[in-house]
């Protein structure tokens, strides 16, 4: 059974057993604007927490996305890289930008569950 | 810096924006639109495709009275000013004793007075330049007054004429003043995006009204100052503190064309001998489109080097361009790179990437033929 953090940075990292799947949140494709361009890390790379992972660049600016947790690249998502729009349309389901092999799984108790991270969010608007 | 929304101006269509779900940011003291609920991208190609509008009353809005005010304003920029007809626009600069760029400005001849339109940030320092440069010789009005609306895209003429037939009949670069629902409104055929299109100066009073009833017609959306900028950049058009600014000499950003072939050689406004030099010798760099081979933007402050690696400019305006479907930008770079189809490296985020140097605009203008 799965189950999905969030940082403050605005990524979510789904955990099936040792592996996450990271995206960003809706709030944060929607404070970003239309995307246009994705770069993504390559596969094996080593991160840490908190290291920058990837770039998601709207129309207006250019931002990092950061790794939520300590890992290894093993997979990312080739179809955002074409059709960056993706990530405004479903950023927390298809549009997922990679996933990481994690190494300390008691890193995650310092993100947050889903109603912290609504809590969090709503006090931001 | 984040400023504080309560101590930002609004402008008369501030309410209209909020109404329309515009997203606010802070923009030379202003509480602007950056973009309405359709999205940056959606409202750029909307103003290609139909018409767009824009609120810009943030910008000055500026006359200049007296007999002899063509001969005056001449002594602060290069263009010719004298030599506008009654009903013409002329874009110029301000310009300083170094002959870098103060500010870039439309005059129109109004008849009775000129009638001047200066960017946002720069207007205060405007006014006091004009008025301490023009002492004596003209009368400087600021008109706080007064809103100014662009509607811009393929579609403006149909639209407006519905309101104001004399509005489709006034050539590209023409200003006239004319009521519109009533209003006594100044009309230039211009724009910032490249495309056919108005700025109508209205009374503050009367700007919602009009805006509203120019949102009503079936071709015309709400666009914020994101689509604004992409479409100037495409269009190849400059950003006042970005492309030029006090750094920057007109030759140097490729705006020689403003300067008048009497006043090429009579000079009399500032700068007018580094100017006369650098037309005589060419300029050390100049402002070039800039094309990215790849997919990654360059944005403005992004090093431009040579294919070994040697810095040779810096990119001034830069992001993603709709119409285009890639990345595009502006910079200035050594003349002896300025050739277009020059092949150069944008370092962005520490990876020099492949581009080359490309002839502006990137998106052919579709200005209205007279």
């Amino acid at each position: 059974m799965s189950k999905v953090y969030f940082t403050k940075e605005h990524e979510w990292i789904k955990v099936d057993g040792e592996v996450g799947t990271v995206g960003i949140t809706d709030y944060a494709q929607h404070a970003l604007g239309d995307v246009v361009f994705i770069e993504l890390p390559e596969s094996g790379k080593t991160m840490s927490k908190g290291g920058e992972a990837a770039v998601v660049e709207s129309v207006k600016a250019a931002s990092e996305v950061f790794s939520p947790v300590s890992g290894q690249i093993v997979a990312v998502n080739q179809a955002i890289v074409d059709q960056p729009a993706l990530v405004n349309e479903s950023p927390e389901d298809g549009a997922w930008f990679f996933q990481l092999r994690l190494v300390d799984a008691g890193e995650l108790a310092g993100l947050m569950e889903r109603p912290a991270y609504d809590a969090y969010v709503k006090d931001l608007e | 810096m984040r400023q504080d929304p309560a101590t930002l101006l609004q402008t008369p269509l501030h309410a209209l924006h909020l109404a329309l779900g515009g997203k606010m940011v802070p923009f030379a003291g202003y509480d602007m639109p950056v973009q309405f609920t359709a999205g940056i991208l959606a409202e750029h190609n909307h103003t290609r495709a139909k018409a767009s509008l824009f609120d810009v009353s943030h910008m000055g809005q500026v006359t200049v009275g007296g007999p002899q005010r063509a001969a005056a304003l001449e002594t602060l920029v290069p263009g010719d000013v004298e030599g506008l007809a009654v009903g013409a626009i002329r874009y110029t600069l301000f310009t300083d004793d170094h002959a870098g760029i103060l500010d870039d400005l439309m005059v129109s001849n109004a008849g009775d007075a000129l009638f001047l339109v200066v960017n946002a940030a720069c207007k205060a320092a405007d006014v006091a330049h004009l008025r301490s440069g023009l002492a004596g010789r003209a009368e400087i009005v600021e008109l706080t007054d007064r809103a100014l609306l662009a509607l811009q895209g393929p579609a403006a003429a149909a639209v407006l004429s519905r309101l104001q037939p004399a509005a489709g009949e006034m050539g590209f670069m023409s200003f006239r003043a004319l009521d519109i629902l009533g209003a006594s409104c100044f009309v230039s055929r211009s724009g910032y995006t490249g495309e056919d299109g108005f700025e109508i100066s209205v009374p503050a009073a009367a700007a919602e009204r009009l805006a509203r009833r120019l949102l009503a017609e079936p071709e015309v959306a709400p666009a914020g100052l994101g689509a604004r900028d992409t479409l100037r950049l495409e269009a190849g058009l400059c950003l006042y503190g970005a492309d030029i600014d006090p750094g920057t000499t007109p030759i140097e950003a490729g705006l020689t064309w403003t300067i008048g072939k009497r006043r090429r050689v009579g000079g009399g406004y500032p700068g007018a001998a580094i100017v006369g030099r650098q037309l005589a010798e060419g300029p050390p760099r100049r402002r070039v489109g800039l094309r990215p081979d790849g997919k990654a933007p360059a944005r403005a402050h992004t090093p431009i080097t040579d294919l070994q690696g040697r810095s040779i400019g810096e990119v001034t305006s830069g992001g993603f361009g709709p119409t285009v479907g890639g990345p595009v930008a502006m910079g200035y770079v050594e003349a002896a790179s300025a050739r277009p189809g020059t092949p150069v490296m944008l370092v962005v985020r520490g990876v020099p990437r492949e581009a080359q140097v490309v002839d502006l605009p990137f998106v052919p203008h579709r200005y209205h033929k007279n």
